[in-house]
Order: C-alpha cells, then structure tokens, then sequence
C-alpha cells in the first residue's frame, strides 16, 4: 500500500554541509511505514522523481523524516523548499529491513548517504546496536548524536580523520566483529563497502541485510528500470531494487 | 455531456488516454492509487515468446524534459503473461492490449497464435527491437520488414491489430502505409527516439546499454508531426503518443489526426497525469461544444 499526496515540511534543518533533514507530516504514510522503505520525491522540473530513504518515524504524531544530499539538480530542487511548504511524494515505497526478535548484537555500517536509513534499525534494537558511520570528512558527518540518543554504540570514520577515525569502516567493523558475537548486520552506503561488508559476512555466516541503489523510473514496480542481479533457486535474475528492494539479503545479491 | 468513448478497430475504449507499453506493467502496480478502470486502456509490457532478461543496468537517465531508457524488453514470457497476468487484467473493466516483441517472423507469429487463442482486446506489434535475424537492426526501420512481420501476424491472428511504428526512420508515413497493405487494422506512433547521455566525470554513458530510447515532453513536437504525417497517408486509425503530459497535448494529438492516445513517461512525473488528462479532454470538449472525440480528429487547418 502507497500514496501520492503533497505532504507539509514541518521542520527543515541543514545538518551538514549540503545536508539536510526534513520532517514530514503525512499521518497515512508514517502509519505504515516500515525500516529501510523509502519516498519517491517529484522535483520541480524534472521528468523523474528522486529517490530517498526513510530515515525515522513516529508513527502516533504522523510524521516522517528524511535526510538527503545534494548531489545534482534534483536534490537541488528539493533543497530549496522551505519549513511549511508541501513535497510532492509517492509514499512508502519497497522491501524495507527485517528484525531478529532475539538478536542480542547487530552491526549497523554506513557510508555517507548511506547512514540515514540505519537510524531507524538503532531505535529498534536500542542498546544492541552497534552502529559504525563513515564520512569523507568533518563536515559531512550527519546523525552521530541521532543513533546515540537511541542506545546505539557509535564510532565515527572518515576517510581524511578531520573526525573519529581515520580511514574507511572496516578496521572499525572488524574491531566490532572481534568483540561480539554478532547476529545481524546492516548495511548500507557505496558498493565497495556494501560488497566488502557482505563478503565478510559470508565468511562468518552472520545474516546480512543491504540496501541497494539504483536509478529509478517508476518508483513502484511497473517500469523495470531500476534493476540489480541476485541468484534465487540457483538461478540469476535482474529484480527490481524499487519492488522486491531497495533491502535485499546480501547472500543473493550478485555484485 | 462530451462522450469520451472511441471505437478503435472495432475495440471499445470508454475514453482515449491508454498507459503505453512498458510503463504500467501489467496494471498491478497503479491500483493502490485508482482502479485500472479509470483508463481507457492499458498496453502491457513488451512480452516475448520466451522471458528474456533484459539489459545490465543502469538503465534509465533523465535528459532535459525527458528520459532515456534501455529496458531491453526484460518480461516473464508471453505464457506468464497469458497464463498470470491476463485473467486478473480482463476482470478490471477496461480495455486489454497485449504488446509484442521478437527477433524473428516465427517469435512474432508464435506468440500471437496463443494470444489469438485468449480474450484480449487487441495486439499492439512492437516493431522496433532488435533483428536477430538482420544483424541488429530492427524490423521496423524498413517498409518491407515492417510488411513481413504484419503479413506474417496477420495469418496467425484475427485479433485487431495495431502496429507501433519507429520514428527511427527517414519516412514513417511509407511504413505506415506498408503495415496498412499488410492488414494491419491501427498503427501507433512513436516508439521512442534513439539517444544517448554521458558522465562527463567518469566519461561513461549512464545507460549501460551506451544508448537507449528518448521519451517524456521533449518528444512531444516530433511525435505529433509524425501523428500528422501518418495521419494523412493511411485511412487506418492512428492511436498518438510521445510526450503526452498534460490535455492540451492530447487536444493537439487528436487535430492532428489521432483517434486514442497512449500516455507513458508522465506517469513516471505524476501517476494521476492519465485522469487528469481525461478530464482534461471533457472539459475542454464540453467548453467548446465538442459532444464526440472523432470531431476533433485530424482538424487541424494546416497553412
Ligand atoms: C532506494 C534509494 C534510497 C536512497 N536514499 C537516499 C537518502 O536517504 N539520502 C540521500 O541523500 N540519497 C539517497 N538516495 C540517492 C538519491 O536518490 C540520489 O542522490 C538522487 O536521486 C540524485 O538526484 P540528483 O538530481 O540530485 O542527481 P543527478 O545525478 O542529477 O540525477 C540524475 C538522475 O539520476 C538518478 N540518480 C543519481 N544518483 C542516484 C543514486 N545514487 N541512486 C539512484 N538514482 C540516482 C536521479 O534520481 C536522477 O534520475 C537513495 C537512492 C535510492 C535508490
Ligand atoms: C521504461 C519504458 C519502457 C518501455 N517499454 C516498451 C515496450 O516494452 N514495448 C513498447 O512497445 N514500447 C515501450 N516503451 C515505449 C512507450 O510505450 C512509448 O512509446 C514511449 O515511451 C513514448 O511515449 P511517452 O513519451 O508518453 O512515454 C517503453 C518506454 C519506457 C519509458
Ligand atoms: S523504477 Fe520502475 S520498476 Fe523500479
């Protein structure tokens, strides 16, 4: 079940360098909303709506948030609405993360963009979740405090050390992996990560969830634009990443 | 009161706006939003005699007022399509069309053997993929290969008929006027327009495909030229579409000469765009006294 309404921004913040985050007020969606979904934004001007995750929500005031970046004309065009303006969204959209009731420890690992679907997942698990975040530098570091508000146990990389650690998550990941016994672990960010994070899991046979990005026409499943190759019944296919994604069990993605 | 409804090739539509081919699915993807119903009609996915799974991604790029894509006809196979998909789609209270896609005569002829076999409305023929036989070329840039697909459809079905004609070509009304000899019983037009985008950073074209089809509103002018063009070559009826967005493009379409629309990329902008459309189309009909779409139908006054 989806909508298509326009829908009031509520609070607008930039919250890093071409960063923003936006709370949404759309009681329908944020009443059914689940982890790792996603919003299919119309951007004034452009044929294609934009993509982005869900990053929380609250389901009994009806609200919905999501953090993005600016990274072409598109973002641009959403960036410049403003704190009670409305955003034009399909909504909510995809296959998002599934839970373990009897996890113990999970692995949230980020890259970039990729961090803010993982804040959800961190107010599930609360205190369970081990959350690692990488960021180019200082100023792109988005929503440390977000996922320590939730229980979660975070560490901090970016690539030149302007803040945590100096250099990608995996070091931090693997010190994670020779502390706990994991039961799960999330990820999502660039391919390279996501790949490497999914190999590791493999070799340790802990269940891994990713969430995968692809460009997208339609947005719900009609177009099959939006592809990625995973091997079901031992059998390669091209699935949709807007339908039967964007989370996918790292296991069955052909990378 | 207009009345909206137009008789294409014997099919009743109950308005003229129909999704286009490949944009909708099979109709299973709109419904959270209104009933298949609302619509005239819906064209299905390309379906092929045996699934195919299209291209490597990525396969779309938006371009000024447009997208280019390079789906390359991924679908489960015209029995899925048959035996899943159809029966749910001729329950939903509008009309059906099956779209078709091969490399060779026998691929197109086999699938619309069985399609002749079932209920659907009517067979849209895509003749603008690739040509296995030919060596990558497609059917449809050709008037003798357009005539020997429709000929060899045209003993394998009694099925109205519609061939979707490239605008890939020096003269699109010559093949429309081919298709029309062969039996055909109503062409549309266009198919997308071959384009192409780069990333000028990693010096890579977007579409893995290197090149793809150009559709969405920065078709929309060449479209209704060719709908012109066709127009006035065949006596067959013309179902126009490329770039359809808004009801006074489907107003533009119809003087040019075309008898039902198909919508696709401006579903992708906005999924209301076909309702808004039509009652777009009413309203403009009932402010100008206009009661029948088949009024408008080629009148425009060219200089
Ligand atoms: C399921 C999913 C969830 C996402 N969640 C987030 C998020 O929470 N926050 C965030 O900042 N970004 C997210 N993205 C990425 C975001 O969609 C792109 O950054 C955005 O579409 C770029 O648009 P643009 O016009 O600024 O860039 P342009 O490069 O000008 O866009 C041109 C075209 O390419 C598409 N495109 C470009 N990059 C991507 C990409 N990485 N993924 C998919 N399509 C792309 C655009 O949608 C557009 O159609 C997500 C992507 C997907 C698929
Ligand atoms: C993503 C996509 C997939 C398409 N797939 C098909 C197809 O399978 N068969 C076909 O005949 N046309 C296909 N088309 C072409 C459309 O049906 C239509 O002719 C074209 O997009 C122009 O109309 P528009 O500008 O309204 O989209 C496809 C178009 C798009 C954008
Ligand atoms: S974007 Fe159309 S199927 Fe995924």
């Amino acid at each position: 079940m989806y909508f298509c309404d326009k829908y009031r921004i509520v609070e607008k913040k930039a919250i890093a360098s071409d960063i923003y985050s936006y709370i949404i007020k759309c009681p329908e969606v944020a009443g059914i909303v689940q982890s790792g979904q996603f919003v299919n934004i119309s951007a004034s001007g452009h044929t294609l709506r934009r993509p982005i995750s869900v990053c929380d929500f609250d389901r009994e005031n009806g609200l919905i948030r999501i953090v993005f970046e600016i990274r072409g004309e598109g973002t641009r065009e959403i960036s410049r609405l403003r704190e009670g303006d409305y955003i034009d969204m399909i909504a909510p959209l995809g296959r998002g993360f599934s839970f373990l009731d009897d996890a113990k420890h999970v692995a949230l690992i980020g890259g970039g963009i990729g961090v803010p679907p993982l804040l959800s997942i961190a107010k599930h698990y609360g205190e369970k979740a081990q959350a690692v975040l990488g960021f180019k530098s200082f100023d792109k570091v988005i929503l440390a405090n977000d996922f320590a508000e939730y229980g979660a146990d975070v560490t901090i990389c970016t690539d030149d050390g302007s803040s945590g650690f100096k250099g990608n998550v995996l070091p931090c990941f693997e010190n994670v992996l020779n502390n706990e016994k994991l039961d799960i672990i999330y990820v999502c960010g660039p391919l390279p990560m996501i790949r490497a994070i999914s190999e590791i899991a493999e070799q340790k046979a802990i269940p891994c969830q990713v969430s995968l990005e692809e460009r997208m026409g339609c947005g719900v499943g009609a177009c099959i634009a939006c592809v990625c190759k995973v091997k079901r019944r031992d059998k390669e296919m091209f699935v949709r990443v807007c339908k039967d994604g964007p989370v996918f069990n790292s296991k069955e993605v052909i990378f | 009161m207009a009345d909206l409804r137009v008789n294409i090739a014997g099919v009743e539509f109950k308005n003229p706006v129909i999704a286009a081919s490949g944009t909708y699915g099979f109709g299973e993807c709109y419904t959270d939003l209104y009933p298949l119903s609302k619509l005239g009609g819906i064209s299905c996915k390309g379906s092929t005699i045996e699934p195919k799974d299209g291209n490597p991604p990525s396969r779309i790029a938006e371009t000024p007022s447009g997208i280019l894509n390079s789906i390359g006809l991924q679908n489960p196979g015209i029995k899925a399509f048959i035996n899943y998909y159809l029966p749910t789609l001729l329950k939903s209270d509008t009309a059906v069309i099956a779209n078709v896609a091969g490399a060779t005569l026998d691929d197109y002829a086999k699938a619309c053997e069985l399609l002749d076999q079932t209920d659907v409305h009517m067979i849209e023929l895509n003749i603008s993929c690739p040509n296995v036989k030919q060596g990558g070329a497609a059917w449809g840039i050709s008037c003798d290969g357009a005539a020997a697909v429709t000929r060899a459809v045209r003993k394998a079905t009694k099925k109205p008929l519609m061939v979707k004609l490239t605008p890939n070509v020096t003269d699109i009304s010559e093949i429309a006027k081919a298709v029309e000899a062969e039996g055909a019983d109503c062409v549309s037009v266009i198919n997308t327009l071959l384009g192409m985008k780069i990333d000028i950073n990693t010096r890579r074209p977007i579409l893995h495909n290197n090149v793809g089809g150009l559709s969405g509103p920065a078709v929309f002018p060449v479209a209704l030229r060719m709908v012109w063009q066709v127009a006035r070559a065949v006596k067959i009826p013309v179902v126009g579409m490329g770039g359809i967005s808004k009801a006074e493009d489907a107003i533009e379409m119809f003087l040019a000469g075309a008898s039902a629309l198909q919508m696709g990329t401006a579903i992708f902008t906005d999924p209301y765009s076909p309702l808004k459309v039509i009652d777009g189309i009413e309203e403009f009909m009932d402010n100008n006294g206009i009661r029948n779409i088949s009024e408008m139908v080629g009148q425009v006054k060219p200089w």
